[in-house]
């Protein structure tokens, strides 16, 4: 039996917080952009926050992750620094990247985070090329590939699934089927009543679950985790979910009705955790407003010093491309 | 990770002497020295193991250093190649083999998108110590899925280092400095030189990146060539001379970083320029290097002007005569020199 983590207040007000960071960053990204203080592009992924919040709840700081263009969510569960994020889609010298990167490639090694992608399914093989290095080092980490639905299109998903099921690494593949890859609907695009079926054809265990309950993906990645650390290899794990947002800025939303975006508005993660974490006694009412207002100030403060940062500077661009 | 004790032999300090070997066998000396020396090298790639590669490049290694670390993986560039990236950023110094270096098309997102800009794109958090070693070009029959000379490719990538061994020597030394330095490196060697010897540097010795070799000096004409053309133009030398005529031949060694100065001294030395390649003509290497000698001030020491001998703009054909023809052999560089001399 796995911690439950609605009943346990720390791990509920940590879930939580992980949860509003993911949601408040995004909607602050949005805004900023929204009023062209901000440019570029960026994915967001509000409507998400559970998959990689319970997901890196099951990991240990110096785990492994790759993730995606839709990435902020994965960055902030992992332990990353808002400010240091902010600053980077800001286009700031403090930035993750030093304004190298922006939104598709903010990378936290400190935390186990190998770096958000700009290619679909770019990290997969990554992810398997890491659990190599700590299958062959013998330090018992373990790495999750974070990638969308979209991904397992790609040849990329193939070959780094093949690789790691070939190997048995200490890998996860979690997809996070957020019902479209851009505009083609997943359903439409693979030909299984659901994603993990596919895992049978890989020689790994694969399994389903509801991406928006922060208990499930975490139950199902420790789990996965868990015999991944024991040398038990890969796991297949489908969170499915939903993304509020378009896929980017040019999306006019012409592929899906307001009604299914309604839909899964009211499945809104946040809530459903909160009123599980009410009815399990982890949290109290106060303890639910004190995170969301904490979080609120925090991430104020985050923009706040992130704006007021220098911006990234142009100087050393040719010395910057080979490392010494 | 066990290491041989063979292996631990071989990877005694540089002695100063030398030995005959060929040049797949200094290719194979250098990983063995590599793997000897530090148990985070490993290499990765199709059929490396028991079958020893498709070149025999990795030969009996899997027996002196284990499976693990002399890794046969499934026919899957791509994942193997993105497998390289993930295992480099965490600390491993992977040495991938494509088998044919037309294969690395297959592999190119993890190649281009990844292995090159990580180090950039991340604001230099992160390094990609990866090796990549693929074999190159035409003559062996093998026809234009296994033949192309793609080195310009990842020139044009900014983020990869580029070398291209035409000896012994430079196999050796050249991979151990690759394998050293933080970022991937493209190691192209050549097919047709796998069986050719030379003299090679005992123990645990380096050609450095970014320094040309200049294997023959002459006052009438300057021949710069890559790869199996190098070879090429020292046969072409020795005619040339013959006939009276006095070249120096560079070769550049390291594409990506290049040595200009070594390119440009010996331009201006001489006088005139003639650029050798396998490779395709149209924006080849040596493209490159004809605009750097154009802007350079050795653009004022030129008495002729700049040729450029290449690859015909085709897929390189099957039939024996056909192949021959479509790349740039002895006599066609002995041809070209001496017009260069006596016209101009």
């Amino acid at each position: 039996m796995n911690t439950q983590i609605v009943a346990n207040r720390e791990l509920a007000a940590a879930s939580l917080a992980t949860m509003w960071k993911i949601r408040r960053f995004e909607e602050a990204v949005e805004d900023l952009y929204g009023r062209g203080l901000m440019h570029g592009t960026m994915h967001l992924s509000i409507g998400q926050e559970a998959v990689p919040t319970g997901a890196c709840l099951a990991l240990n700081k110096d785990d492994y992750i790759t993730s995606t263009h839709r990435g902020h969510g994965h960055c902030i569960a992992k332990g990353a620094d808002m400010e240091r994020m902010m600053a980077e889609l800001l286009a700031k010298e403090t930035g993750y990247c030093r304004g190298r990167g922006g939104s598709m490639h903010i990378a936290d090694t400190a935390t186990g985070n190998l770096g958000a992608n700009g290619i679909v399914a770019g990290g997969v093989p990554i992810a398997t090329g890491a659990a190599l290095s700590a299958k062959m080092r013998g330090t018992k980490q373990v790495a999750v590939s974070f990638h969308g639905d979209g991904a397992m299109g790609e040849g990329a998903w193939h070959e780094g699934v093949v690789l790691a099921a070939m190997w048995q690494l200490p890998v996860v593949f979690l997809c996070e089927n957020n019902l479209y890859g851009m505009s083609m609907s997943s359903e439409k695009a693979f030909n299984l009543d659901q994603l993990s079926d596919r895992a049978k054809g890989y020689g790994i265990p694969g399994v389903t679950v509801d991406g928006n309950d922060v208990q499930a993906v975490y139950d199902a990645t420790k789990e996965a985790v868990d015999r991944a650390r024991a040398g038990g290899g890969p796991t297949f794990i489908e969170a499915k979910t939903y993304r509020w947002r378009g896929h980017s800025k040019s999306d006019k939303n012409l592929y899906r009705t307001r009604d299914e975006i309604d839909e899964w508005r009211g499945k809104d993660p946040i809530p459903l955790f909160e009123a599980q974490a009410l009815a399990a006694g982890g949290l109290t009412q106060a303890d639910i407003d004190a995170v969301r207002d904490n979080v609120r100030t925090e991430l104020r403060s985050a923009v706040q010093r992130a704006n007021a940062a220098p911006d990234a500077t142009a100087d050393d661009l040719l010395s910057a491309v080979y490392a010494r | 990770m066990t290491i041989e004790t063979t292996a631990a032999q071989t990877a005694a300090p540089a002695t100063g002497e030398t030995v005959t070997m060929t040049y797949s066998e200094a290719v194979r000396d250098a990983m063995r020295i590599a793997m000897a020396k530090d148990p985070a090298v490993f290499i990765m790639g199709e059929d490396v193991g028991t079958y020893g590669g498709a070149f025999g490049v990795t030969g009996e290694l899997i027996n002196e250093i284990g499976p693990d670390r002399v890794r046969d993986t499934t026919i899957s560039e791509l994942g193997i190649m993105g497998a390289g990236v993930g295992a480099a950023m965490t600390g491993m110094r992977p040495i991938v083999e494509i088998q044919f270096s037309d294969f690395t098309a297959q592999a190119m997102d993890q190649i281009a998108n990844q292995a090159a800009k990580i180090h950039f794109m991340l604001g230099g958090a992160v390094n990609v110590p990866m090796v990549i070693r693929a074999p190159g070009g035409s003559g062996t029959g093998a026809a234009a899925q296994h033949s192309q000379s793609l080195e310009a490719w990842f020139v044009h990538i900014p983020g990869l280092k580029v070398v291209m061994p035409a000896t012994a020597d430079d196999a050796k030394g050249l991979l151990l400095s690759a394998i050293d330095d933080p970022n991937p490196v493209m190691v192209i060697e050549h097919k047709l030189l796998y069986k050719t010897s030379g003299e090679v540097r005992t123990g645990d010795i380096r050609t450095p990146l970014g320094v040309a070799a200049v294997p023959r000096e002459g006052k009438d004409l300057t021949i710069i060539a890559t790869g199996v053309e190098v070879s090429r133009a020292l046969e072409a030398a020795e005619i040339l001379a013959a006939d009276g005529i006095e070249a120096t031949v560079v070769d550049p060694r390291t594409l990506k970083p290049l040595d200009s100065d070594t390119i440009l001294r010996t331009v201006k030395a001489t006088g005139r320029v003639l650029l050798v390649q396998e490779a395709v003509r149209t924006l080849g290497f040596m493209s490159e290097v004809s605009a750097i000698i154009s802007e350079s001030d050795a653009f004022g020491y030129l008495r002729a002007p700049i040729k450029r001998l290449a690859g015909l703009d085709i897929p390189i054909p099957y039939a024996p005569k056909l192949e021959r023809a479509s790349v740039p052999q002895v006599e066609d560089i002995v041809a070209a020199a001496t017009d260069l001399v006596r016209k101009w």
